[in-house]
């Protein structure tokens, strides 16, 4: 599917607030959204939201033969997956422009800033060397995937932990999870990427950008670094000059977000460490809360077991026929399927319908029940009813 | 390649206390998790979890399009790496599943995509796959004939039943079903095998599998209505 375009009266405003100092989301310029991180059961696994954003990223690890130039290094792989599955505007298969800066980008944060002890992947020198992979996979695109992405691998390599492994002559051991704990991949430092956006040839920067605002900028610059001051990436890309002023601010601006992003990670971190020590529920599942309206929650349920004894034998009984029966079974199956629709009749239920959010209720739906049977007789020759059948049942 | 999760002595051995278990573990289900799709939902089977995106009734690729009914793709994304051919197969095993719920020929001439993430596999993964998808359509307010709901059961090689197994369950069993039944008279849909079973071994675990599949359907009833804020 085509992505549609921001129409030019859509362009003007948002660019006409941004020369005011006003965003559409109501931050203000070098304001980051809500940044949530969670982690799954499974070790490295993480999933960040930036706002809307979402990003799930997965370290796995096998052991295989090191490259031939680097005999003495574990080798790391990284994989941005943008999928029909964020935007459907992305195609399934094939790399964009869009994502294959992304993964360069990506791939420069976390091989090249060498953040990442790959001598300690090495098992036999030339031989036998973990091979680490990244997978990245971008949920939901609402502007500033490659922030996202950055704090999500990161995270996730921080939370991996790899089977130990001993070597004893020529004998390579690697030790279940059971017989030993597993090690944490050793990491030097965390490099996190964070993109400006410009406008109006550099006059305005805008951090953290909005799909939107990713729309109508001129130009981008990123900044790759650590908490410790380092810088690890820079990259500009657009139709625009920079002065040298901007480029000097944009820094300090990203060692105030990495700072704060880093400790939010280390915290994301301590928590998950005292939810899995203390044997508390952890991972995604724990995560939905059953308050919102969208949210619900089934506790587990027994399945009555007597029952299904009884039918068992039932069954048993019947088998000679069984063929038969299935036979019926998908005449019938097929028989209701076209049947339905025109069976059923429409119920309109007006009680809860005219309600909008989770406030007072309000009655400007109400249909009087007259109206209600008309318009449900006049429904019903247009329209299947499948799927009201079966929620309103 | 692989990841890893850690499993505890002392669960272990609270699961081996606990017998046979016909227990349908517990779900919690997010409608509209994401914003750029026109249908999400992000499931959750005890810890197994996906994520599920429509797309449709929308514009269809020429060379998909149907005349009288409506082109259905499912796209599978697994966690790590790349698609490979059993990746395919799931695809193409809830495709037709699917096919049959959606009421395609309300909507020639267009195509409902189905994209489906795996974000955590620990169990049970097809079936909360496939009831992810349903949840998915249902948000999406895509015309169906009718709902599906999948139950995988584990047999073990005593042919104890293991309702909804989780990841060490099923490499234990000797062999693992999946069934998908319709919401109208708890038909099969679908069934997918792995390994060996006995005629009575699948009559077993198909009655106890259809059983859970109505608490399912309750489940996804209870959703909807308290998005729709219907009270029941």
């Amino acid at each position: 599917m085509r992505e549609t375009p921001l129409s030019n009266c859509e362009r003007e405003f948002i660019l006409k607030n941004i020369s005011q100092q006003r965003r559409l989301d109501g931050r203000n310029a070098y304001d980051y959204r809500d940044l949530r991180i969670a982690f799954g059961v499974s070790l490295g696994c993480c999933h960040v939201e930036l706002g809307k954003t979402r990003v799930l990223a997965q370290v796995s690890c096998e052991v295989g033969e090191p490259k031939q130039t680097r005999p003495h290094d574990g080798v790391l792989y990284v994989n941005v997956e943008l999928s029909p599955m964020a935007c459907p505007s992305f195609e399934q298969g094939r790399q964009s422009e869009e994502g294959i800066e992304l993964s360069r980008l990506m791939e420069r944060c976390l091989k090249e800033s060498r953040c990442l002890d790959m001598e300690s992947l090495c098992i036999v020198s030339g031989e036998k060397a973990w091979h680490v992979r990244v997978d990245i996979h971008v949920l939901n695109h609402e502007g500033n995937i490659l922030d996202c992405a950055s704090i999500a691998a990161i995270s996730a390599l921080a939370h991996f932990r790899r089977p130990d492994v001993s070597v004893n002559g020529e004998e390579i051991t690697i030790h279940t999870l059971e017989e030993r704990n597993p090690v944490p991949l050793s990491l030097h430092h965390m490099p996190l990427l964070v993109s400006f956006t410009f406008f109006s040839q550099g006059k305005y920067m805008l951090v953290d950008p909005s799909s939107k605002e990713e729309k109508v900028m001129e130009g981008k610059m990123v900044v790759g670094m650590n908490k410790h001051r380092e810088l690890c990436t820079l990259q500009v890309t657009g139709q625009m000059l920079l002065l040298k002023d901007q480029v000097l601010r944009c820094s300090s601006i990203a060692l105030t977000k990495v700072t704060k992003i880093t400790e939010l990670i280390h915290q994301a971190l301590d928590n998950d460490k005292q939810a899995r020590s203390k044997g508390e529920k952890h991972g995604f599942a724990v995560l939905v809360s059953g308050d919102k309206v969208t949210a619900n929650r089934l506790p587990k349920i027994e399945v009555n077991v007597e029952k299904f004894e009884d039918s068992d034998e039932m069954d048993e009984g019947q088998s000679c026929s069984d063929d038969a029966d299935a036979q019926n079974g998908i005449e019938e199956l097929e028989m209701q399927t076209e049947a339905a629709p025109r069976e059923s009749a429409v119920e309109i239920l007006t009680k809860g319908v005219g309600v909008i959010g989770e406030g007072g209720a309000s009655t400007w739906l109400d249909i009087p029940q007259e109206n209600t049977k008309q318009q449900a007789a006049k429904k019903r020759r247009y329209k299947s009813v499948a799927m009201e059948e079966g929620i309103g049942s | 390649m692989a990841s890893f999760t850690v499993v505890k002595k002392e669960d272990l051995d609270a699961e081996l206390e606990k017998g046979p278990k016909c227990v349908l573990r517990g779900q919690t289900s997010d409608l509209g998790c994401l914003t750029r799709q026109d249908g999400s939902v992000s499931l959750s089977q005890g810890d197994t979890t996906s994520i599920a995106v429509v797309y449709g009734p929308a514009e269809v690729r020429i060379n998909k399009e149907k005349i009288d009914r409506a082109t259905v793709e499912v796209i599978y994304r697994p966690k790590i790496g790349l698609p490979r051919p059993n990746h395919r197969k799931q695809e193409r095993i809830m495709r037709n599943t699917l096919e049959a719920a959606i009421a395609a020929n309300l909507h020639p001439r267009s195509s409902i995509s189905v994209v489906i993430q795996e974000t955590e596999d620990l169990g049970s993964n097809l079936s909360c796959s496939i009831n992810s998808a349903c949840l998915a359509l249902l948000d999406a307010a895509v015309s169906m004939n009718f709902m599906v709901a999948s139950v995988t059961v584990a047999i073990k090689e005593n042919s104890d039943m293991i309702l909804d197994p989780t990841k060490r369950d099923e490499t234990e069993a000797k062999s693992v079903l999946t069934y998908v039944f319709d919401s109208v008279n708890y038909q099969i849909l679908t069934i997918v095998s792995c390994g060996k079973f006995s005629r009575s071994e699948h009559k077993k675990g198909l009655t106890l599998a259809r059983e859970a599949a109505k608490s399912v359907f309750q489940f996804y009833r209870e959703s909807m209505s308290k998005k729709l804020l219907m009270s029941e």
